[in-house]
C-alpha cells in the first residue's frame, strides 16, 4: 500500500500539471468535426493551443467565448451564444464541446440555463449536439479534465440513428481510451479490436484527429476521430472496456444508460495486462460465437506471434533495466501503467509525483507517491539512474545529469508524438527498447 | 488595476492608433475579441512576454494552474546568464483559496520562493480568478517587500482586461512604478542608450549588439531582452530610449520623456536599410561627429561583407513571392528585409498597423500589393492562391495553415528559432529563406498517389460500368 503525500508547499514551482479544460478540449479533439469552446478569457484558450500545437505539431482548432471583465460581470450569456453562431457559420461543426475556466466558475454562471435560452432561441441549432461539461482549471488535472469530458460525451443525447439496415454488420465494442494514450495507442488498440473480427467505438479516438496526417483540405474543425453518427450507436455496444481507471465512471454511466457490461483494464503495456486485453476480446467474440461449436477461444496468429516477440525483448533489456532505479512524475494513469511495467522488469522505483488525485495512487509499487511539481522531483530523484517525465523536466534532469525519458504531455522537443506507440505487445517492446538503449548509450 | 488606468492606456498618446481622426478612432488598441473567433492572447499573456525576458528574477503567477500551467517555459527569450526566468512559479490556487481569498497563500508563496531561490526581485502577476475574487495583489505585494527587503512587484494583467497588447504595456507600467529609477548605474557615458521592447527571442540581440560597441554606442539598459533586474532599475539614466517592435512598451517611451527627460525614437532591427537607419538616427540624437563618422564607417564595412554574402541568396530569392501576415511594426520591417533580398511582397498583414505602419506598407507594397485588414487561415490561403505566392511568412500561430496546405512557411514570430536581427540576421534569414523555397520537400508532398491521378479516378468511375460499355469509353479517350 502506497502513502500518498500531498506537498505542503504554497507555491507550485516547475508545475507538473496542466489545466483541466486543456485535458477536456483533448478528449473532445477526438471526435470528428468538432470544435472544443472555451468559456473564459481569450488566454485560457490561446495557451491551450500553444501547449497542444507544440506538442503534436498539428493545427488545433479551439475557440473562445473571450470573456472580458464587464462580460464576466454581467454573466456570460451573450458571449456564448455569439461564440456558438460564429462558429456554426465559419466552421459548420457536427459538434461543440463546451467547457467552463476557472474564471467563469468562480462568476458562478448557470451553464445549463444559458444553453437551454439559447436553444429556444435558434431552433436552428437543434441538430447541433452540444456536449457541455464543467472543468474548473482550480480542481484537478489534465487527466481529470479529460475524464470529465469523456463523461459528458457518453451522457449526451446525440438523437437516434438514421436507420440503415446493414448486413453482417460486426459487433461492436466501445473502447473508453484514457488521457494516457496517445494517438499512436489509440491506432494501436484499435487495430487490434479490429483484428477479432470486432468494431472499435473508441471514445474519444485522437488517431483520426492529431495522428498527424496530410489532408486535402484546410480544417477549421477536426478532420478525423469518432463521428456523430458513431456516437449515435453508442447503445448497440456488446461491451465497454475501459482502458485507464479514470475511465471508470464514464463506463458506470453506460452501463446505467444501456445496460452495458464493462471491464476497466488500469494498464495496457507489459505482458500480463496486454494478455489480458486480448483474452478479454477473445471472450467477447466466443460470447458471440453458437455454442454448439464451443471450443478455445481463437487468438490471431500475429499476437500470439508478437507475444513471443516481447517476451523475447523482455529477456534482451532485462540485462540493461534489471536494479536501475527510476524517478518518474506523470499523471496517474500514466504513472501507474508505467511503474508498474518498470517493477515488472526489475527496475527500481527511486520516485512518484504526481499531478491530482486517484484511487490508484495508493497500489504503485512503491512505499510513497507525491502530489506535487518538478520542483519535488528534483528533490527526489538525486541519484536515480533515469527520469521520466514531460519535456519540462529537461532542466532538472540536465541539472542533476541524469538521463530524460519524455512521457505525458508537453512534448515540445521530440518528433512523432502523434504515432508514437507504447501500449500493447508491440508498444511495450518500444518502450522496454528506447530505455535500454538510453542505458546502452551510457555504458551502464 | 483601476479603469481610468486601464481607459488611460488605451488612449495612450504615443501610439499613433489614437491620431486617427475619423469616426471608430482607436480601433486597434480598444477593439474587443470576437466570441468564437478571437484567436490572440489575454493580457497576462502580454504582460508575461514582455517581463519574463528579464533573466534573474522569479515571476509568480497568482492563480488557477491553468495561467502557468499551461504556459510556463515556453517563451523563446534566451539568456547570457541567470536562468530563474526560464522556472513557472504559480500559486495554483484551490477552490478553498477562491472561497476564503488567496492572499494568505500568495505571500506564503512569495516566502517560499524567496528562501530557496533568493531571487533579486519577484514579478508577481495577477489573473482573472484572483482578480475576480478581490485579491489585493498591491498590498501582499507592499507587505512582503518589506518584510523580505527584496522587491516584489504587482503586475496588475488579469487576462480579461483585454489583448496581448494591453498586457504589454501593463508590464511597462509596473517597471515604470516599482522599477525604472530606483537604483544607480556605475557610471554612465554620454552615449547609453535604453532597447526598449527588445526580447532576445533566438538570442537576436546577440546579432545588434557588437554593432553598438562597435560604433561606440553603450546599451545602459535592455527592456527587458537578456537584462538582469539591476539595470532596469537604473535606465532612468539613459540618454536616448530606442523603441524596438515599437509600440508594445510605447507608454515607457513616452512616459520615461515626461519623468526623466528621455527622447525616445522607434526603431527596427530587421534589413539592411532599417538596420542603417537605426544606427544613424541614434548617432543623430545623442552623437558628436566623431560617432557618426563611426558609423558610417561601420555601415560601409558590414555591407560589403553582406554583399558576398548574401551574393549566392540573391540570386536564388530574386523575385520570388512572399505573403506575410503578422503583427504591427513588422508587417513593414520585414518587408523591407525580404526586398533587400530581391524578394517580393506580395500581400501583407495591416490588422494591427497604425495609420504610420500604413503609410510605410503602401510605400513598400507598391500599386498591386494586397493589404490584409482581417485574415483567418482561409483567407491567407485563398491570398496566397491568388497571388501564386512561393511561401508563407507569418507567425507560428499559422504555421500549419500553410504546411498543412502544402506551402513552404517561415515563422517570424515569438516562437521562432532563428535570428534575424541585424546584418547578420539578414543573412541567417536569407538561409532560411533559400532552405524553406527550395526544399526538395515540396514536389513530395504534392505529388498524388498513382491512384489519386485523374487519369486512375476515371477509371475509378468507370468501375461498375458494364465492360463493354467501359472498353468503349477507355478507347474513346485514348
Amino acid at each position: 500500500m502506497t502513502t500518498v503525500t500531498k506537498s505542503k508547499k504554497s507555491v507550485a514551482v516547475n508545475p507538473l500539471k496542466q489545466s483541466p479544460p486543456l485535458g477536456a478540449a483533448l478528449a473532445f479533439l477526438g471526435l470528428k468535426g468538432i470544435v472544443p469552446l472555451f468559456h473564459g478569457s481569450q488566454g485560457c484558450t490561446a495557451f491551450a493551443k500553444v501547449l497542444l500545437v507544440r506538442h503534436f505539431r498539428e493545427a488545433i482548432p479551439l475557440a473562445t467565448t473571450a470573456m472580458t471583465e464587464v462580460s464576466t460581470i454581467l454573466g456570460g450569456e451573450d458571449n456564448i451564444e455569439q461564440a456558438i453562431l460564429t462558429l456554426v457559420e465559419k466552421a459548420q461543426p457536427d459538434l461543440i464541446g463546451l467547457l467552463t475556466t476557472g474564471l467563469t466558475e468562480t462568476r458562478g454562471d448557470d451553464m445549463n440555463g444559458i444553453l437551454k435560452s439559447i436553444r429556444q432561441r435558434h431552433p436552428e441549432l437543434d441538430s447541433l449536439p452540444i456536449i457541455f461539461v464543467s472543468t474548473p482549471d482550480y480542481k484537478g488535472a489534465l487527466q481529470d479534465g479529460f475524464a470529465a469530458a469523456v463523461q459528458s460525451i457518453v451522457s449526451t443525447d446525440y438523437g437516434t440513428p438514421v436507420e440503415t439496415f446493414q448486413f453482417n454488420s460486426l459487433p461492436q465494442v466501445t473502447i473508453l481510451a484514457g488521457s494516457q494514450l496517445s494517438p499512436g495507442d489509440v491506432e494501436e488498440i484499435k487495430e487490434i479490436v479490429e483484428t477479432f473480427g470486432l468494431k472499435p467505438l473508441m471514445i474519444p479516438d485522437l488517431s483520426g484527429s492529431v495522428d498527424g496526417h496530410l489532408d486535402d483540405d484546410y480544417n477549421s474543425k477536426t478532420p478525423g476521430g469518432t463521428s456523430l453518427e458513431q456516437l449515435q450507436q453508442l447503445d448497440r455496444s456488446l461491451f465497454t472496456i475501459a482502458i485507464g481507471e479514470s475511465m471508470r465512471p464514464a463506463a458506470e454511466i453506460l452501463q446505467q444508460r444501456f445496460g452495458t457490461e464493462y471491464e476497466v483494464i488500469p494498464r495496457l503495456a507489459g505482458l500480463a495486462p496486454v494478455d489480458s486485453f486480448i483474452w478479454q476480446l477473445a471472450q467477447i467474440i466466443d460470447a458471440q460465437t453458437d455454442p454448439r461449436f464451443l471450443g478455445s477461444p481463437q487468438i490471431p496468429a500475429r499476437y500470439k506471434r508478437q507475444r513471443r516477440q516481447l517476451q523475447d525483448a523482455i529477456l534482451d533489456t532485462h540485462f540493461y533495466l534489471g536494479g536501475k532505479k527510476i524517478s518518474l512524475a506523470l499523471e496517474p494513469d500514466l504513472l501507474y501503467q508505467t511503474i508498474w511495467l518498470l517493477k515488472d522488469m526489475g527496475a527500481e522505483i527511486q520516485a512518484a509525483v504526481t499531478t491530482t488525485k486517484s484511487p490508484l495512487l495508493k497500489e504503485l509499487a512503491i512505499d510513497n507517491v507525491t502530489i506535487g511539481d518538478l520542483e519535488d522531483l528534483e528533490d527526489l530523484a538525486v541519484g536515480s539512474d533515469l527520469i521520466i517525465t514531460n519535456s519540462q523536466g529537461k532542466g532538472l534532469a540536465d541539472k542533476l545529469n541524469i538521463p530524460l525519458y519524455r512521457m505525458g504531455y508537453p512534448i515540445y522537443d521530440r518528433l512523432g508524438n502523434g504515432s508514437r506507440c507504447l501500449v500493447g505487445y508491440r508498444g511495450t517492446m518500444q518502450f522496454l527498447f528506447d530505455l535500454g538503449n538510453i542505458f546502452i548509450e551510457l555504458g551502464h | 488595476m483601476t479603469k481610468p488606468k486601464i481607459a488611460d492606456l488605451l488612449n495612450e498618446p504615443g501610439c499613433e492608433h489614437n491620431h486617427k481622426k475619423e469616426k471608430g478612432k482607436n480601433k486597434a488598441c480598444t477593439q474587443q475579441a470576437k466570441p468564437g473567433a478571437a484567436q490572440g492572447g489575454c493580457a497576462f499573456d502580454g504582460a508575461s512576454i514582455a517581463l519574463v525576458p528579464i533573466t534573474d528574477a522569479a515571476h509568480l503567477v497568482h492563480g488557477p494552474i491553468a495561467c502557468a500551467g499551461n504556459s510556463w517555459g515556453s517563451r523563446g527569450s534566451l539568456s547570457s546568464g541567470a536562468t530563474t526566468y526560464k522556472m513557472g512559479f504559480t500559486t495554483d490556487i484551490s477552490e478553498n483559496d477562491i472561497v476564503f481569498g488567496g492572499e494568505k497563500r500568495l505571500y506564503k508563496a512569495i516566502a517560499q520562493v524567496i528562501k530557496r531561490y533568493h531571487p533579486p526581485a519577484v514579478f508577481v502577476y495577477s489573473t482573472c480568478v484572483t482578480a475576480l475574487i478581490g485579491d489585493d495583489l498591491d498590498a501582499v505585494c507592499e507587505a512582503a517587500t518589506k518584510k523580505f527587503a527584496t522587491p516584489i512587484i504587482p503586475v496588475n494583467s488579469p487576462g480579461f482586461v483585454g489583448s496581448k497588447n494591453l498586457g504589454n504595456r501593463l508590464a511597462g507600467e509596473s517597471l515604470l512604478d516599482y522599477v525604472v529609477g530606483t537604483a544607480e548605474p556605475e557610471y554612465t557615458t554620454p552615449y547609453d542608450i535604453n532597447l526598449i521592447g527588445e526580447y532576445n527571442i533566438a538570442g537576436e540581440l546577440w546579432g545588434v549588439l557588437p554593432l553598438f560597441e562597435k560604433v561606440g554606442i553603450r546599451v545602459l539598459s535592455k527592456i527587458t531582452g537578456d537584462a538582469t533586474f539591476e539595470e532596469i532599475r537604473y535606465a532612468h539614466r539613459a540618454k536616448l530610449n530606442v523603441m524596438i517592435c515599437s509600440k508594445a512598451l510605447i507608454n515607457m517611451g513616452r512616459k520615461m520623456e515626461e519623468r526623466y527627460g528621455i527622447p525616445y525614437i522607434e526603431e527596427s532591427f530587421y534589413g539592411v536599410e532599417d538596420m542603417n537607419r537605426c544606427l544613424r538616427n541614434i548617432a543623430q540624437k545623442i552623437g558628436d561627429e566623431a560617432l557618426k563618422q563611426r558609423v558610417e564607417t561601420v555601415i560601409a564595412e558590414e555591407i560589403a561583407k553582406l554583399d558576398i554574402a548574401l551574393a549566392p541568396y540573391r540570386a536564388r530569392l530574386k523575385d520570388k513571392k512572399m505573403v506575410l501576415y503578422t503583427g504591427g511594426v513588422k508587417s513593414w520591417s520585414v518587408m523591407s528585409a525580404a526586398q533587400d533580398l530581391g524578394m517580393k511582397v506580395v500581400a501583407t498583414s495591416t490588422k494591427k498597423s497604425t495609420e504610420e505602419d500604413k503609410a510605410k506598407i503602401k510605400k513598400l507594397l507598391g500599386k498591386d500589393g494586397i493589404q490584409l485588414a482581417k485574415g483567418n487561415a482561409q483567407e491567407i490561403l485563398r491570398v496566397i492562391k491568388k497571388t501564386q505566392a512561393d511561401m508563407l511568412v507569418a507567425g507560428g500561430r499559422n504555421q500549419y495553415t500553410a504546411l498543412k496546405a502544402r506551402i513552404p512557411f517561415l515563422d517570424i514570430n515569438q516562437e521562432r528559432h532563428n535570428p534575424y536581427a541585424g546584418y547578420v540576421g539578414l543573412i541567417e534569414m536569407a538561409k532560411e529563406f533559400d532552405r524553406a523555397l527550395h526544399s526538395p520537400i515540396w514536389q513530395q508532398v504534392r505529388q498524388p498517389a498513382p491512384w489519386e491521378t485523374e487519369e486512375s479516378q476515371e477509371l475509378e468511375v468507370l468501375k461498375d460500368t458494364p465492360s463493354d460499355i467501359r472498353s468503349q469509353k477507355l478507347e474513346a479517350r485514348s
